[in-house]
């Protein structure tokens, strides 16, 4: 397994730069990102709203232009690609949104929902999609006799993220991402969910690009975690050493932020950190110095590059915890 | 315990007509809570929590049919006349809400906001109400309060939007802040900032609290009392420290289980409940959990089970087969 992880990623992103422009201003949303995620692998995209990581999805899908920067999915440039050639290789990878309501046309009923990406990928024998939509609605857990006649309004959240989950496998696709696909959803259906993701990985031998900002959500999930703040990745790394030992300020912040479900662990009154400055105008040097208690002059000049610190293990920041 | 509690919930109950039918979103729940101390209200989305604040605030939807009594600072607040309750609600009763982008006046400045509310209610002078403004927004963690005044919501983050909240709700010194889901619509690092200052605060003002969440890791530090919804009734309800350290009703405990655990490694399938919460237009005989619950049995599909006490008074549960195990084990 870790021998074909270093043979070829089947994505890799390199030097990618996004930015919009609002007005008359530039909003550095991803700023010289580069990623790999190997065959098979999960990679957590985590960080708060604003940092980036939805836009980095995004971009990965050609849904966003980048303004510079290469994305190389098994080996082919999505960047340089135009027309036919990448719709075609947009068939081997979709999308799960976070609300599954919103990302269902109303009007449709759920069979042709989901038989949608056949037709546009040329399936012309109707039995033959009918036949599909069966069998992928069995695997994420509907029944096919009482769904495929029915409008989304008729099923819950939790339903309609399985259809969706459905109709982004439909087409056996290799890879998926999922951008903050239960934090839509009640606390008793996202576990239902999660566990429903896991399984279709092993199912369909799929990679995942899973973005969400719930740490315990990504951990769960991913062999691999990214955080990003700011339009910059701070750390990467295996999800089990980066949670127990952070090497960025940021990512300890972030952990140290979340409430636990145990009284007797009393809530450590927050670092007043303040919030994160605006992607307008990030800050000079490392972005995240603005709230870092370690932060110094040298954080202020130079971009800290990322850079390894352990095997596996990579950090953006000129005075790492470890 | 002693004396009158600052607010008695007693057999309320919130019916909503809907098109389906008459839709029970809160079923009999009695509830009481002391002055100064903080009640954590949870359940998942349709459980009932938000109708039953908004029936402790009588601000329900015009439809709504409440019965029961809400005792709060020693009156009948369904029967109050609406100039009683408006001025309830301003000096004594204050509430924030989810979304402050949606509870702030989006054409209003910041300033305007906060001085109306003060002159309105303190009859302060201007001069007297912007002072009090800013103090106000330094006390909620605004840096540079007196330049916020002439912002509008627009302006500021959802953190800070959330910030500018509290200050007006706690403008005229309430006696019970009811906090509604304060922190779910702001990222992590911002709502560990909103919870501290809420829990800062309502010490400070020894204010009575409710902090309505679906999330049992935001109430296990910061409240003396947990109650736990589901379905519109009341499953579970205890001192903080006795619910995590012995949970009763197995509602309470598989919610819980299904939270991911960053002590978890990666790649562990979660415990999850299966199914979903019932229809609540279409009440069920037995106990509303029994269909998803792994140790439903007997009379759980045929009979309600009652609020019972546990080991002390304070811990009360409704169910017909309680766990007896430590909280979290097995699971």
């Amino acid at each position: 397994m870790k021998q074909q992880v270093a043979t070829s990623p089947l994505l890799e992103v390199k030097n990618l730069v996004v930015e919009y422009v609002v007005g008359n201003k530039i909003v550095h949303a991803v700023s010289d990102v580069s990623l790999e995620i190997a065959r098979g692998e999960t990679l957590g995209l985590v960080g708060e709203s604003g940092c980036g990581k939805s836009t980095l999805g995004r971009a990965v899908l050609q849904l966003r232009p980048a303004q510079s920067g290469k994305v190389l999915f098994d080996g082919a440039d999505l960047t340089s690609m135009r027309g036919e050639a990448l719709r075609k290789m947009r068939r081997r990878v979709q999308l799960i949104f976070q609300d599954p309501i919103a990302s269902l046309n109303p009007r449709r009923r759920i069979g042709d929902i989901i038989a949608e990406p056949l037709v546009i990928a040329g399936y012309k024998d109707a039995n033959k999609r009918r036949e599909l939509v069966r069998e992928v609605l069995g695997a994420v857990g509907l029944d096919p006799a009482l769904v495929v006649d029915r409008l989304p309004h008729e099923f819950s959240g939790g339903q309609c993220q399985r259809i969706c989950i459905a109709r982004a496998l439909v087409l056996n696709p290799e890879f998926i991402i999922c951008d903050e696909p239960v934090s839509a959803l009640d606390v008793s259906i996202r576990a239902q969910i999660l566990n429903l993701l896991e399984e279709m990985k092993t199912r369909f031998r799929l990679t995942l690009l899973f973005i969400a900002h719930d740490l315990a959500v990504v951990k769960a999930v991913s062999d691999r975690v990214a955080v990003m703040y700011l339009g910059r990745i701070c750390e990467v790394g295996p999800s089990e050493q980066l949670f127990a030992k952070p090497a960025h300020p940021y990512t300890a912040l972030l952990i140290e932020a979340i409430p636990v479900p145990d009284p007797d662990v009393r809530p450590a009154e927050s670092v007043p950190v303040g919030e994160p400055p605006s992607p307008i105008a990030p800050p000079s040097g490392c972005r995240f110095r603005t709230r870092c208690p370690r932060a110094d002059r040298r954080c202020a000049e130079d971009v800290p590059e990322l850079r390894p610190i352990a095997a596996g293990k990579y950090v953006a920041c000129h005075h790492p915890l470890t | 315990m002693t004396g009158t509690p600052l607010l008695s919930v007693e057999r309320v109950a919130v019916d909503l007509p809907s098109a389906r039918g008459n839709l029970r979103a809160v079923d009999q729940v009695d509830l009481s809570l002391d002055a100064g101390r903080t009640l954590g209200i949870v359940g998942e989305s349709g459980c009932g929590k938000t109708m039953l604040s908004r029936a402790i605030l009588q601000l329900l939807p015009k439809k709504a049919r409440l019965s029961g009594r809400v005792m709060f600072d020693g009156q009948d607040l369904a029967h109050c006349n609406p100039e009683t309750l408006r001025k309830l609600r301003a000096r004594s009763l204050a509430v924030v809400f989810q979304d402050p982008m949606t509870s702030l006046n989006p054409v209003l400045t910041i300033g305007t906001q906060l001085i109306e509310t003060l002159q309105a209610h303190l009859e302060l002078d201007m001069i007297a109400a912007k002072k009090r403004s800013v103090d106000l927004l330094a006390a909620v963690g605004i840096p540079a309060p007196d330049q916020r005044l002439t912002q509008y919501p627009h302006q500021l983050s959802g953190g800070m939007r959330q910030r500018v909240a509290i200050a007006i709700a706690l403008s005229c010194e309430p006696k019970l802040l009811i906090a509604d889901e304060p922190t779910t619509a702001l990222d992590v690092t911002i709502q560990a900032q909103i919870l501290d200052l809420l829990a800062r605060e309502q010490k400070r003002r020894h204010m009575a609290m409710i902090i309505i969440t679906y999330d049992l890791g935001v109430v296990a530090g910061r409240t003396d009392e947990v109650a736990v919804m589901y379905a519109g009734r009341l499953v579970e309800r205890a001192p903080t420290q006795a619910l995590f350290k012995q949970m009763h009703m197995p509602y309470t405990e598989a919610l819980l289980a299904a939270i991911p655990k960053l002590e978890t490694a990666p790649h562990t399938p979660l415990p999850a409940i299966s199914g979903r919460p019932p229809d609540p237009t279409r009440p069920t005989k037995g106990c509303s959990f029994a269909p998803r619950c792994r140790y439903s049995a007997g009379r759980c599909e045929s009979e309600k089970p009652p609020l019972v006490p546990a080991e002390t008074s304070a811990h009360q549960f409704a169910c017909f087969h309680p766990i007896k195990i430590a909280a979290g084990v097995g699971a």
